[in-house]
This record gives C-alpha cells, sequence and structure tokens, in this order.
C-alpha cells in the first residue's frame, strides 16, 4: 500500500529549482552553463527529481557491455546529499559543481565520500570490494585479458598497500588525502574533466 | 545513445572522477572540444513552416540528415534558415524525434508518404516508438499486400520458367487464380465433390415401385449407374489426391495436415468396398463405412474460405465450448436423476432409468419438447418445469459470451502472434543496436590509437579524425576509455573474445600476460608497449587439426571457419561503421 501511495506522491511532484541567481551563487557555474544543464536535466526528468531507478536507466545507456546498476545506486547515494531518495537539481548542480570546478582537495572528498558506503568516515575493505566489483561489473564480460575471479580483490589488496598508511585495515579520510597527494597519476587525472561543461 | 541522454553525459563523465584514485594507470586525454560554439537557435523553414530549435538538439543524432552536414546543402544564404520543399505535417514528427528521442507515426498520415519522408532525413523507421509501432507494421503490411495483389494480377499473364514444374503445380493447387488449368481444375473438383454428394443423397431417395416388389430407394434400382457415378468421382478424386501429395513441398506435413485427412476418409470407403465385396459378415460394416462417404462434402473447404475460418474459429474456442458442454452436461445429470425418482412412483412411466430420462432433459432444456416423454406426477411436473426454465438460462447465457468471444479471441490469437513476431524483432533489434554502440567504440578505438600515435608525433591530424566522429560520440569513447584504464582490461567484441577463451584454454595462457596491477616506475610506457604487445599477439593461423578438434569437444563455442584475422586488422563489425573504417584504413596507409 505505501509503495502506490508513495508512487502517487512521485507523480504528483513537480519539484521546482531554487532561482538561477540562487543556484549561480550557490555553483561555480555560470547562468549559461546552468541554463544548459537543467535543460537537459528537465527533459529527462519532467517531474524535476530523479529517482533511482530512472538514474540507474540513464547511467546503463552509456556502459551498453557491462552491468552498471550497482556503481549507479553508489553514485545515487553520493548525489544524493540530504538520502531522501531522490536527486533534485540542486543535489544534481551541488555534485557537479564539485566535481568539474572543485579544488582537487574537494574532489578527493567527493571520491572518499563515495567510496565510504556507511558514511562513517572510514573505509573498509569490504566497502571497497563492493566498489571495485561494481566498476569491474561495467566491463562486462567480453574483456581482454579475460577478467579472473579475484580481479577486484588483488585491485582492493593494491589499493590498500598504497593508502592505508597505518595499516590498521581502514583508510581514514587523512590516510586517503595525503595518499593521493602524493601520486602524480591521480593528480594529473583528477583534472582531466575540468572543461566538461 | 538516446537523445536526451546525451545531455547527460557531461554528468557520466564528472562521475568518472570517482574512478580516479581507484586507477593505477594514467588516463588518456580527454577529446578537446575545439569548437566552442555556444548554442545556437537554427531556423529550418519547411514549405513555409518555420521550426526553430538549438542546434545541439539536432547533432544528437549525427547520422542523420538534419544531424550532419548534409544539411548544410538546404542553407539558405539570403535568409540564414534552411529551407526543406517538403511536407511540413510530417516534419513535425521528425523534429520530435530529435526532441524527445521517440518516433511516433501519426494515423492519419499515408504510410508511403511518411515512409519517404523517413527515407529523405535519414532515419530509419525501426526506431518507432512501441506506442506507435505496431499500428505503422500493420499499416505497412497491408500496404504491402494491397501492392502484391495488383502486382499478381499484373503478372497473372507473364509464366515463370524459374519454377519447377511441381512447384507450379503446387502453386495452381493452392491459388487456383494463377492460371486457367489450375481454374479449370479448381471448378472440375467442385463439381465432382458436388455431383458425389448429390449422388449419396439421391440414392437413398424412394424411387418408384418396380412391379412386383416393394419400394426400392434409387440406389438399388439403378444400381450400375449410381456405380458409375461414384467410381467416376473417386477416380477424379484419387488422381487429385496423388497430383497434390506428388507437388506438395513437404510430404510428410502434407500427410498430416487435416485436408488430406478428409480427402483419404472420402475415398476409402470405396476401395475397402471393392475388395471385401463378398464376405457377408463384414458387408453390414461397410455398410456403415459408407456415411464416411458424406465427409466428401469438407472437401468443399478448399473452395471456401469461410468454411476454413469458421473451422479455424471452432477450433480456437475450443476451451468455451468445452465449458459450455461441461456445464451442460452437469445439469443435464442433475435434472435426469430427479425426474427419475420423481417418475419412480408413477406406474407405466417412461422414465424407466436415469439414462432415459436423459433424453427428456435435453429435449425440455432446449426447449424442444417433442412430447414423447411426459411427466405424470405432480412432483415430476414442478421439476420438469424448473428444468425447461433453467434450460433456457443454461443454454441462452453462454452463448452470445461465446460468440462475442469468438471474435475476440479470433482477433487475440492472430495480435499475440503478431506481437511476439515483432517482440523477437525489436529484441534482436536493440541487440544489434547495443552491439552496435559497442562497436562502434571499439571501432574508433583503432582509429584513437592512430590519433594518439600522431598527436605524439605532432602531427596536428586530429581534426580530421575529428570529423569522423561527432563530439559527443568522442566524449562517450573517452569515457570509456577511462573505464578500461581504470580496471586494466580492455573491451573487446565477442568474437575476439570467443577466439581468446579458445586459445587462452588451448595454449594454458601464461599468467605472466595478465597485466601486473603493480605499479610501475614508467606507467606510461608500460601501458603503450601492453598494447603493443596486443596488436601482435593473436591466435596463429597453423594449429595442428588435432587440437582444433579436441578443442571443439572442450568448448562449445562455434569456431568460424578457417580465416584468421591478419595481424593489424580485426573484423569490421557494423555496416554503419564501414565508412569510417575505410577512412580510418585508408589513413593508415598514408601516414605508415
Amino acid at each position: 500500500m505505501d509503495s502506490v501511495e508513495d508512487e502517487l506522491e512521485m507523480a504528483t511532484v513537480r519539484h521546482r529549482p531554487e532561482a538561477l541567481e540562487l543556484l549561480e551563487a550557490q555553483s561555480k557555474f555560470t547562468k549559461k552553463e546552468l541554463q544548459i544543464l537543467y535543460r537537459g536535466f528537465k527533459n529527462e526528468c519532467p517531474s524535476g527529481v530523479v529517482n533511482e531507478e530512472t538514474f540507474k536507466e540513464i547511467y546503463s545507456q552509456f556502459f551498453p557491455q557491462g552491468d552498471s546498476t550497482t556503481y549507479a545506486h553508489f553514485l545515487f547515494n553520493a548525489f544524493d546529499t540530504d538520502h531522501n531518495g531522490a536527486v533534485s537539481f540542486e543535489d544534481f548542480i551541488k555534485g557537479l559543481s564539485i566535481l568539474l570546478r572543485g579544488t582537487v582537495q574537494e574532489k578527493l572528498n567527493w571520491a572518499f565520500n563515495l567510496y565510504d558506503i556507511n558514511k562513517d568516515g572510514y573505509i573498509t575493505k569490504e566497502e571497497m570490494l563492493d566498489i571495485m566489483k561494481a566498476i569491474y561489473d561495467m566491463m562486462g564480460k567480453c574483456t581482454y585479458p579475460v577478467l579472473k575471479e579475484d580481479a577486484p580483490r588483488q585491485h582492493v589488496e593494491t589499493f590498500f598497500q598504497k593508502m592505508d598508511k597505518n595499516k590498521d585495515g581502514v583508510v581514514t579520510i587523512d590516510e586517503f588525502i595525503e595518499s593521493c597527494q602524493k601520486d602524480e597519476n591521480i593528480m594529473r587525472s583528477m583534472q582531466l574533466f575540468e572543461n566538461v561543461i | 545513445m538516446a537523445a536526451g541522454v546525451a545531455a547527460w553525459l557531461p554528468f557520466a563523465r564528472a562521475a568518472a572522477i570517482g574512478w580516479m584514485p581507484v586507477a593505477n594507470c594514467p588516463m588518456p586525454l580527454a577529446p578537446a572540444d575545439k569548437s566552442k560554439r555556444q548554442d545556437e537557435l537554427i531556423v529550418l523553414n519547411v514549405s513555409g513552416r518555420r521550426f526553430q530549435t538549438w542546434r545541439t538538439t539536432l547533432e544528437r543524432y549525427p547520422d542523420t540528415l538534419l544531424g550532419s552536414t548534409e544539411k548544410e546543402f538546404f542553407f539558405n544564404e539570403d535568409t540564414k534558415e534552411y529551407f526543406f520543399d517538403r511536407d511540413p505535417e510530417v516534419f513535425r514528427c521528425v523534429l520530435n524525434f530529435y526532441r524527445t528521442g521517440k518516433l511516433h507515426y501519426p494515423r492519419y498520415e499515408c504510410i508511403s508518404a511518411y515512409d519517404d519522408e523517413l527515407a529523405f532525413y535519414g532515419i530509419l523507421p525501426e526506431i518507432i516508438g512501441d506506442c506507435c509501432y505496431e499500428e505503422y507494421k500493420d499499416r505497412k503490411r497491408e500496404n504491402a499486400e494491397r501492392l502484391m495483389d495488383d502486382n499478381d494480377s499484373e503478372n497473372n499473364q507473364e509464366s515463370m520458367p524459374s519454377l519447377s514444374f511441381r512447384q507450379t503445380m503446387w502453386r495452381a493447387f493452392e491459388n487456383p487464380h494463377t492460371s486457367t488449368l489450375a481454374l479449370v481444375f479448381y471448378y472440375v473438383t467442385g463439381f465432382f465433390i458436388a455431383v458425389s454428394v448429390i449422388t449419396n443423397v439421391v440414392e437413398t431417395v424412394p424411387c418408384g415401385t418396380v412391379p412386383g416388389s416393394k419400394e426400392l430407394p434409387c440406389g438399388e434400382r439403378y444400381s450400375v449407374a449410381f456405380f458409375c457415378l461414384d467410381t467416376a468421382c473417386v477416380m477424379i478424386f484419387t488422381v487429385e489426391y496423388l497430383l497434390r501429395l506428388f507437388a506438395a513441398p513437404s510430404r510428410y506435413r502434407f500427410i498430416r495436415s487435416v485436408m488430406s485427412i478428409i480427402d483419404v476418409v472420402a475415398i476409402m470407403p470405396y476401395y475397402i468396398g471393392l475388395v471385401m465385396t463378398n464376405n457377408e459378415d463384414v458387408s453390414g460394416a461397410f455398410v456403415t463405412l459408407r456415411v464416411f462417404r458424406v465427409f466428401r462434402i469438407f472437401k468443399f473447404s478448399r473452395h471456401s474460405q469461410g468454411l476454413r475460418i469458421l473451422g479455424y474459429t471452432l477450433k480456437s474456442c475450443a476451451s468455451e465450448l468445452g465449458f459450455l458442454l461441461f456445464s451442460l452436461t452437469m445439469a443435464i445429470i442433475i435434472f435426469a436423476t430427479v425426474m427419475f425418482y420423481a417418475e419412480k412412483g408413477s406406474s407405466a412411466s417412461k422414465f424407466t432409468s436415469i439414462p432415459a430420462s436423459f433424453w427428456y432433459t435435453i429435449v425440455t432444456m432446449t426447449t424442444l419438447g417433442y412430447g414423447d416423454m411426459v411427466p405424470k406426477t405432480i412432483a415430476g411436473k414442478i421439476f420438469g418445469s424448473i428444468c425447461s426454465l433453467s434450460g433456457v438460462l443454461v443454454i441462452a447465457l453462454p452463448v452470445p459470451v461465446i460468440v462475442s468471444n469468438f471474435s475476440r479471441i479470433y482477433h487475440q490469437n492472430q495480435r499475440a502472434d503478431k506481437r511476439r513476431a515483432q517482440k523477437k524483432a525489436r529484441l534482436a533489434r536493440i541487440r544489434v543496436a547495443k552491439t552496435g554502440s559497442s562497436n562502434a567504440y571499439l571501432h574508433s578505438k583503432r582509429n584513437g590509437l592512430l590519433t594518439e600515435a600522431l598527436e605524439l608525433m605532432g602531427t596536428p591530424e586530429e581534426e580530421h579524425m575529428g570529423k569522423t566522429t561527432s563530439l559527443i560520440e568522442s566524449q562517450h569513447h573517452h569515457l570509456l576509455h577511462c573505464l578500461e584504464k581504470t580496471t586494466n582490461h580492455e573491451f573487446i567484441d565477442e568474437q575476439m573474445f570467443e577466439q581468446n577463451c579458445m586459445e587462452s584454454s588451448m595454449q594454458n595462457y601464461p599468467s605472466t600476460r595478465s597485466p601486473s596491477l603493480s605499479s610501475h616506475p614508467g606507467l606510461t610506457t608500460t601501458c603503450c608497449s601492453r598494447r603493443s604487445k596486443k596488436t601482435t599477439h593473436l591466435p596463429n593461423s597453423n594449429l595442428p587439426a588435432t587440437r582444433l578438434r579436441s578443442m571443439q569437444e572442450l568448448s562449445t563455442i562455434h569456431i568460424q571457419g578457417s580465416e584468421q584475422p591478419s595481424l593489424t586488422t580485426r573484423p569490421l563489425p557494423t555496416t554503419s561503421n564501414e565508412s569510417q573504417g575505410i577512412q580510418g584504413k585508408t589513413k593508415v596507409k598514408c601516414h605508415k
């Protein structure tokens, strides 16, 4: 019964975002960029919010060979900062603002938030394994070389070797930021998507 | 990629930042967005009606007329708009396709006009949305059939030497209008069926008396004449059956078909009669065998479309009829029992047993009321009246329901079959589209390799390369490339995957070849060198045949012939990318 009511609610909700000037002040995008982003957003989600199903559908269009639903789920949680089960335009812009226009520190913070599934401030091996499996799922079956069963686990081991400085089995935010700042590749790749909009 | 989803590409790329801390390789460079044009409105003037849209909306589908540079041919310099001398009504649907990603088919449009417009704008009709696809396909099929009928009547006199004699004969049998000979044959068999049926009927009519004996039916009076007629009919039917058997494309299926069984049953009694004329005991059975001659009337169903449809609808409503029969049987048994016990007391009652009462119940429930059996007791009469009243209900109510079910189920069956066939086709198309997009990526990866190599050398060739794939596509491919780098595995198409699987289990794929995940000092060189190693490492073409055969036992993968891909090229996936591939390959030749 609840789901029916929820559905009705979601169907009639027409979320309107904040005024353009307010969003411009809150994010690091210009007015024109916000206009373009909103047009795309509203086209796909006329009701003004994205729920997890739509999110997963949209994301899976970009990865036809694999299964991107798990990773999309984690992404959705990372974007849905107020945890109300829907990503509104403001949440969307907030996330994008950090990812595309934020400082390296902010980006690393965001990535840490993504990996920390239960948001307790620590990345455990299990959490990292889930994330890694989700990423490897997106590759699908037809890969070269053939994906082995323990490839994600091995990758997690490498990650922890690099990041976990005090070898206590968890990675804290400080360890994470410190280790990333030391790695040139990561620093360089963080700047990769600067000019996406 | 769907329309609006292209708008989400910046988001997907931004989200890729989540992979960065996990990756061990450096990421490839993002494609440069050289054309930093501001999004502008363009005006499309279609026969005087002006449509306006953003340029990026049209560029979502770069392989159509409006999305590619082909529209420049229609640019009018004086008015700074694109002028198309086409139907503005259909253009509305076409433009909405760009806007929403769904192509609709307006019902009031003529199907061939719509097809022409779609062909002009370079849009495949396969992408019509689910809401309108059925209607579109139905109209298209109707139109095609109509055209085909017209063509057939035109080509009636043409001879088709390409068909074999057997095939022409079968065609003549199935479709009497194809040639005059077939038409003649059709009418002759029809005539003989009618003659045979009338003969059977007239045989039993009393024909007047022969002086000195009682009244005889015509069959016994003119037995010779009737025998000759019967022989003639059976000969014609036998010849027809043998001809059909000879001409049938699948004899086994023909023998099993209903019509051929009817044919056989119709002519069997005659031959059986020929064989066993003298045996007295069996002649009784032989007489009843003549009943089967009446099945000849069913042969008319080849001649009548309506009979065939009736038979088919009865078959498809079998469950409904079965239920009616069942409920009737229940009611009959109940009332028969009741009447029997009610009338047990009265003397000289006709209701001697329950099965004897069945007859009364049936006659009463169907409101026939012959009157040969009537109840005499008061209880009997009461139950008798209840029986006739309920008879009306039991029979009259389901019949309209069944009648309406006939048409509903008939149409539903047809539509369900259609939908099933369409669904298979839809899934196949979606699969093709999916492999198309992933193949597009694999394809442009090859081209992209050259681009990168050239970029490293400092040659600004990317402008030429960039034109073969749109910006959105190249950004999408960059995203997929980043994922590959993150996981240190590459996308390959299914054929290569299966070949690799085969060859890996054959040659005990050495573990040293699997990419090591520990960080290397010179990561760029390792990644690049690994890629170049990959191009040289391809299955050898001189594998011993015995090993191949043993592999066939181990795996069920279909080994694709003896041709092996050459070292530097891989099989080209889809035709839509062929032109790109050819362009790419020629570029390789020039700049090697």
